[in-house]
This record gives C-alpha cells, sequence and structure tokens, in this order.
C-alpha cells in the first residue's frame, strides 16, 4: 500500500511550520482494485434496478420452500382501495403496515397517474413495467459482475491485498481498540498522519462482510431462485431453507448492500471527498501530517 | 467563501440528479430498442449451455413429501378457455378429447383422454416456480412423455416437441394469442417430463390446465403449457408463429427457462 510514498512540500514553507504544511501522498489504490471498484458501481446500481424490476412482478416475500397469493408473506408492498381511482400504498412488514403511498405499492406511472406497483418507475430498469426486460439486463449484468468479482477475488489474493489490507492487525483486534474505533466513528474523527495510512478496524471488517459474506450470497441466493440450478445443486437450497426464503435472502442483502453504499459515500463526503475519490481514480491519497489536525 | 461552497455542493448535486434522469431515460431507451434486447439477451447463450453442462448427468429436481404441498395451488395465466369448442369438451368430460401427436414422427397418432387415463403414469410432487417469482408445491400424475415419444416414434430431424394449446391468453380469436410453448429432446425424455392430467389427486380442472398440462420441472411456469391438444415434432422452431418457440418467447421472455 504504502511501497512508493511520495513526499512533497508546498511551496516555500514559512519558517518553523514546515511540519505543519506536510503532505504525504501514498499510492493507496492498486488498479485492479479501482477498476473493479468502478465496474461495481456500474454493475450493482444496474444489477440492483433491473432487480426490482423483478420484484415488482411479484411484491411478495415468503420463508420456506413456496409462497403465493393464499400464503403468509412476511413483507408485501401492496394498495389499499386497489380498485378505485386513487389506491393508497402500503408497506406490510408482518403484522405492521406503514403508509407508503408516491413511493412502495402505490406510485406515479408513466401517464402520471397513480397505479399499484411495487417500487417506483425511478428505482427500476426499465422505468416501465416490463418483467422480461428486466430480467435480460439483469442475468446479463451478473456474468459480468461475477466475472469483475471473480478478477478481483483472484488479485486479492494473490496480491496481497486481503492480507496486507484488509485482514485487521492484532493490534486493531482488541476489544479496546474496536471500542475506540466505535467511538471515533460516533464523534465523526478521522483518522490523520500514520494512521491514515490504512484502514481502520471497522472499516476493514465492513469490507470483509461485504465482499466474503453478502456480495457472494447475494450471487448464491440468486442462483438457487432457478429451478435449473436447483436440480443441479439441490444441497444449495437446502442450505437457505427453500426458494422463497432464498428469495427472501436475496432481498435483503440487497437492501443491505443498499445501506452499505450509503454510510459508504456518507463517509467518502465526512474524510474528503477530492481526495477519496482521486485515490479511487489515479491511486495516489494525500495524508495530512498529524499536527496539522 | 461558505456561500459559495454551498452552491457548488447545490449545483454538484443537481447536476447529479440531472444526469442520474438522463441515465434512466437513456436505459428505458435502449430497453426499448429490439437490437439492444437481443444484446442482453444473447447472455441466455451463456446461461443455457452452463446449466445444461451441470445438468447433463440429468438430475430430477426436487420432490417433496406430501405435508409440504401448498394449501392452494395458484392458478396463473388462462383459468378458463374462451372457445366454444373447448367448453363443449370440459361439459362433455373430455369424453371427445383427443392429443394429436404429428410432425417429424414415423406414426402420427392420436390418443384418447382414456388411453391417456390407461396407460401407466409417474406421480411427482414438486415446487412449480413461476417467471413472476412465487412458488407452489403439488402433486402431479401423468404419463411420461417419453413414453408417447417412443410410441409414435421420432424421424431422426426431429429436435423440438412443440405444444399448441387450446387457450387464447389475450382473448383474441384470429388465433394470434393462442398459447403454445417448446422444449427440446433433452428435457423432453427427462423422466420427471410428463403430461400430468391429475393435480393432487383429482382431476385437473379448467384453471389448471384440464384435460392435460405439461410438466418440465427444471424450468419456470410459462414453459409448462395447459390445455395441450397438439403435440408436433421439429426440427425448428424458427417457422412457427413469432419463430420463438413460445407464446411468451414471442413476447420477449427467454425460451430456456431454467433460470
Amino acid at each position: 500500500m504504502a511501497s512508493d510514498t511520495i513526499y512533497e512540500m508546498d511551496p516555500a514553507p514559512p519558517p518553523g511550520a514546515a511540519l505543519k504544511s506536510a503532505r504525504v501522498v501514498i499510492y493507496r489504490h492498486s488498479r485492479v482494485v479501482r477498476l473493479t471498484h468502478w465496474a461495481n458501481v456500474v454493475l450493482i446500481s444496474l444489477l440492483l434496478m433491473s432487480g426490482l424490476q423483478i420484484f415488482n412482478a411479484h411484491p411478495r416475500l415468503y420463508w420456506g420452500e413456496y409462497g403465493a397469493d393464499a400464503d403468509h408473506p412476511w413483507l408485501e408492498l401492496t394498495a389499499l382501495k386497489p380498485n378505485s381511482d386513487r389506491p393508497v400504498g402500503v408497506t406490510r412488514v408482518g403484522r405492521f403496515q406503514f403508509r407508503t403511498d408516491g413511493v412502495l405499492g402505490v406510485s406515479r406511472g408513466g401517464d402520471g397517474q397513480f397505479t399499484q406497483r411495487g417500487f417506483p418507475r425511478w428505482a427500476t430498469l426499465p422505468g416501465y413495467q416490463d418483467l422480461a426486460t428486466g430480467r435480460r439486463w439483469h442475468f446479463f449484468l451478473v456474468w459480468l459482475f461475477v466475472a469483475n468479482g471473480l478478477a478481483y477475488l483472484i488479485f486479492g489474493a494473490v496480491n496481497g491485498h486481503f492480507r496486507r489490507d484488509l485482514a485487521p492487525t492484532g493490534d486493531q483486534i482488541k476489544p479496546r481498540n474496536i471500542l475506540r474505533s466505535i467511538g471515533d466513528h460516533i464523534r465523526l474523527r478521522h483518522a490523520r498522519g500514520e494512521e491514515a495510512k490504512s484502514y481502520n478496524v471497522l472499516q476493514k471488517l465492513t469490507y470483509l462482510v461485504v465482499i466474503f459474506i453478502i456480495l457472494p450470497l447475494m450471487v448464491i441466493t440468486g442462483l438457487t431462485m432457478s429451478p435449473g440450478m436447483d436440480a443441479a445443486a439441490p444441497w444449495l437450497l437446502s442450505l437457505l431453507g427453500g426458494r422463497q426464503s432464498a428469495r427472501s435472502i436475496h432481498f435483503i442483502t440487497a437492501n443491505l448492500i443498499v445501506l452499505f453504499v450509503i454510510v459508504h459515500v456518507v463517509e467518502v463526503f465526512l474524510a474528503g471527498v477530492v481526495n477519496e475519490i482521486r485515490s479511487m481514480i489515479t491511486g495516489r491519497y494525500v495524508i495530512e501530517a498529524e499536527d496539522k489536525a | 467563501m461558505i456561500h459559495q461552497r454551498v452552491s457548488r455542493r447545490a449545483m454538484i448535486g443537481t447536476g447529479a440528479a440531472g444526469l442520474g434522469g438522463l441515465l434512466l431515460a437513456g436505459c428505458d431507451r435502449l430497453s426499448n430498442s429490439p437490437k439492444f434486447q437481443s444484446f442482453v439477451g444473447s447472455a441466455e447463450d451463456l446461461t443455457f449451455p452452463a446449466q445444461r453442462a451441470l445438468l447433463v448427468g440429468q438430475p430430477l429436481a426436487r420432490e417433496y413429501p406430501a405435508s409440504m404441498i401448498s394449501p392452494v395451488f395458484k392458478s396463473n395465466g388462462t383459468s378458463m378457455p374462451g372457445s366454444p369448442a373447448y367448453k363443449a369438451l370440459l361439459e362433455g368430460g373430455f369424453a371427445d378429447y383427443h392429443l394429436a401427436i404429428g410432425g417429424l414422427v414415423r406414426r402420427p397418432m392420436r390418443f384418447s383422454f382414456d388411453d391417456l387415463k390407461a396407460m401407466p403414469t409417474r406421480t411427482q410432487i414438486t415446487r412449480h416456480d413461476c417467471v413472476e417469482g412465487w412458488s407452489a408445491i403439488g402433486q402431479w400424475t401423468g404419463v411420461r412423455l417419453s413414453r408417447l415419444l417412443a410410441t409414435v416414434g421420432l424421424a431422426p430431424q426431429a429436435r423440438y416437441a412443440v405444444f399448441y394449446c387450446a387457450d387464447d391468453m389475450d382473448g383474441s380469436t384470429d388465433g394470434s394469442g393462442q398459447y403454445y410453448e417448446s422444449i427440446d429432446l433433452f428435457d423432453a425424455f427427462h423422466p420427471q417430463t410428463i403430461l400430468a392430467h391429475s393435480l393432487n389427486g383429482k382431476f385437473l380442472d379448467a384453471a389448471h390446465g384440464a384435460p392435460l398440462r405439461l410438466r418440465v420441472e427444471r424450468q419456470l411456469g410459462y414453459k409448462m403449457a395447459k390445455y395441450v391438444m397438439h403435440i408436433q415434432l421439429v426440427d425448428t422452431v424458427h417457422g412457427i408463429k413469432s419463430g420463438k418457440g413460445g407464446y411468451w418467447e414471442d413476447r420477449g421472455y427467454d425460451w430456456y427457462a431454467g433460470i
């Protein structure tokens, strides 16, 4: 990570303030990490939106092997007064019902009329209701997503990216230091100086969970919704507790990815949006000297 | 300075929202273009052989215990074919029904409903997965398609079995909305591929496809044509209707529905 550290000095530092204006530029992200990262930005966005299009064809989720209209869903996006001039969108989770009109359950269609549909047109791909095209997008993109993910995983293992950048150090993993990191995050305090050269422990753990648990689970639950795959590898479906459970987990993990992206982007803004985005484009990341804080 | 920063941020925000809107509109325009549709649809050329490679040993789809049968088996698509001819067959208990098998076969034949009921059957409790996302488990009983195909004998050029149905999905009367489906011989000769006459121990009702419904257990529900009247063996599906091999395929869905 910090193999080719470049030291830059601001021109003509005022006397006695040399340290204060010292900037350290490190090479933070390798080319493979940067390329696969931006490919993921595009692919996951489009996979999410085409996935919501597919979800909209039956906006109810169940646990177990089967589930259809007569069975009990744990999540449902639906409408009150569905046959009236103005249906009202609601979301039901278990026994609870929330009014989500205008966004979930009922939203404006292309003609401006309120119509019953799970997710609104701005969240789905394509925007209009078209399951066949949504599936085509989804199953096209997922091949690219898997290829991109495999390239990243192979690189991360071979090049040492996982061991060097993502595995928490023995010191970091101590409960005291994890608590301290939680405190730092709550107070929105960001690392400076030497500490900023590596990821903090919460960051590492989050990346590890996303890379090794959530994204693979996304692919596995996607595969087990395929009746062809279920005949080829029935044990996978047993592991997940049935086809409708797989569909539910697929939806939940998709939501966890959205949650991760929101936190990730907020942190990018808090930590310095220009520096962070530049480091993911050029690889170079500027670290302010410690006593500048 | 602060003011300037806020306005810059606002500008970036507006720009991002505008760009997002343009991208969405662009995606919709792409989605509408037949060329692009067939481009993203080309993933089927990867998915289909990949799944076939995994299914080369012809594994069975999972069969469930009777305790797991869905309380209500959802009926989708047509629930009652509109034609007078079908209504007459239904009212007569399908005494006048015949399943015709022709095309690239050695001996084109017709089987009455009584013929079919008298044949050895296979019973399987399987999960039906609809392309929309829901699933239902039911017990199906019927004649193995491989048995019927062996009886009529296939011509060497035969590659696909096409199933013509009694229902007009879109209510049209000119035949353009007639439901039909096709499978290749890999699935046609699979042990679980049956022409079911019973669901959960009773003869099929009209909503579930009486008198005969195809079961192709390793694919999605739209492959499992209801109200099967006629089976034709062909070397290619391209000359039939819009040429994509099925009612939903002609309307944008993939011919291979194992995913």
